[in-house]
């Protein structure tokens, strides 16, 4: 089983995100804070990481650096999964190694969904 | 050391007035330099005068004093007007841009909730909850569509409306707009014919800019026809530019009304009375996207009759 996790500090969206994607197979590990899901990727080694840009303790770029920095974890594929849509922070996640940056308002939930397969293909 | 940074960056006046987004001739800080001089000059050039008029050197150095004096709260009272007006509009661009930030993550949250249930992965829905949750989607898509406008307004008053340059058919991108539009235009009892001329040439500019202001056009056109009514849009070539023109025979605009109509959040008091839907920011938006892709817009209406919109954009390969 795919595990998969999820660094965003909005609660009911942790609770929408972990609903569908256990109902698609997935194993869902929750971090609310930057620096729990920092942890947390070094310890849990998962398949893919959704992360939000604004996040207390650690902001999103810096820890997407961190991840992509650590010889454990620089080949997990991250998602940026976020409400911010400046042009200069798409760039940034892209050159800091994101596969791919989501702004969540553009997306339907079967999008993210199917995109998130799509990588974990 | 950072006393010393400090006063530097208080004297690099071009990055002061980068700061507000306004142009140098509306910075504060530029047209206090301005006046400065201004005032220099003036002192300097009253005191020769005068002391070429004037026996008594003690009576030119008071008028010089006082001339000084003058000037110089002139050019404090209007430095400190457009300095308050720079912070207004820097504030005003903040607020929006982090209000739009703090209501489109609600807005997702409550989106994609609503998503889940209707997916029926988490059980089966009945028919009147099933009612209730599309009434919920519906609004939620208005509520993110204004705030997806309010953002838009935000970024072309900070002048950072990124254009990323394609070539492609504007004809195609119409018919793709007009088939997307079908059940709306069938739904409101509206015909839409597109006259396209032959071997239209294609142009090099942004695709997204250009639907959002066609999109936004189309559906003005069709919202405002009160009944059965039709709508015609015309693509052409005129010299170096692209010609684009949508006409409806809908409720028109009044001609007192005319010079408001790509001003933000202007909705006419003929439409209000038939649609209350609209953020009144499309044209506005339609403008100034344009613009940027070095387009232009205008109109023409008659109250009762309809309008016509047009834009030409220059075809540069």
């Amino acid at each position: 089983m795919k595990r998969i996790l999820f660094i965003e500090d909005e609660a009911a969206l942790q609770k929408t995100f972990s609903d569908i994607l256990k109902s698609e197979g997935f194993e869902v590990i929750s971090a609310l804070d930057g620096e729990t899901g920092l942890n947390l990727a070094k310890k849990e080694n998962p398949d893919l990481i959704l992360l939000d840009l604004i996040l207390p303790k650690i902001h999103g770029l810096d820890l997407l650096k961190e991840i992509k920095q650590n010889e454990n974890t620089k080949n997990i594929p991250v998602i940026v999964l976020t409400n911010v849509e400046s042009i200069e922070k798409i760039d940034k996640a892209l050159e800091l190694g994101a596969t791919t940056y989501l702004v969540k308002s553009d997306y339907s939930l079967e999008d993210v969904i199917a995109k998130v397969k799509k990588i974990l293909e | 050391m950072k006393l010393t940074k400090e006063i530097f960056e208080q004297l690099n006046i071009v990055a002061q007035c980068k700061k507000y987004n306004i142009s140098l001739w509306q910075c504060p800080q530029f047209l206090f330099l301005i006046m400065g001089i201004v005032i220099i000059v003036s002192a300097l050039n009253a005191y020769l005068f005068g002391n070429h008029y004037i026996q008594d050197p003690l009576v030119v150095s008071f008028i010089t004093l006082i001339l000084t004096a003058v000037l110089f709260s002139v050019a404090v009272i209007v430095t400190r007007s457009f300095e308050r007006l720079s912070e207004a509009n820097k504030m005003k661009s903040e607020f929006i841009t982090i209000a739009t930030h703090q209501l489109r993550s609600p807005l997702s949250n409550l989106s994609w909730s609503v998503e889940l249930l209707l997916s029926g992965k988490l059980g089966t829905i009945e028919k009147k909850q099933l009612e209730y949750f599309g009434i919920l989607k519906e609004n939620i898509n208005r509520m993110q569509e204004s705030v997806s406008d309010l953002l838009t307004v935000s970024r072309i008053e900070a002048a950072k409306i990124p254009v990323k340059e394609k070539v492609f058919s504007l004809k195609k991108l119409t018919e793709d707009l007009i088939l997307e539009y079908q059940p709306f235009a069938r739904a409101s009892n509206v015909e839409i014919v597109l006259n396209a001329e032959k071997n239209l040439s294609k142009i090099c500019t942004d695709p997204l800019k250009l639907e959002l202001v066609v999109d936004n056009l189309l559906e003005n056109a069709i919202r405002y026809i009160k009944d059965k009514g039709r709508v015609e849009i015309n693509l052409s070539e005129k010299g170096k530019n692209i010609y684009f023109s949508i006409k409806d025979n809908g409720v028109g605009i009044p001609i007192e009304e005319h010079k408001y109509v790509f001003q933000k959040f202007f909705r006419s008091k003929k439409i209000t009375k038939h649609q209350t839907h609209g953020s009144g920011l499309g044209l506005y938006i339609s403008k100034a996207t344009l613009k940027r892709i070095k387009g232009k817009i205008g109109f023409k209406s008659k109250e009762g009759q309809g309008s016509t919109f047009w834009f030409t954009l220059p075809i540069k390969l």
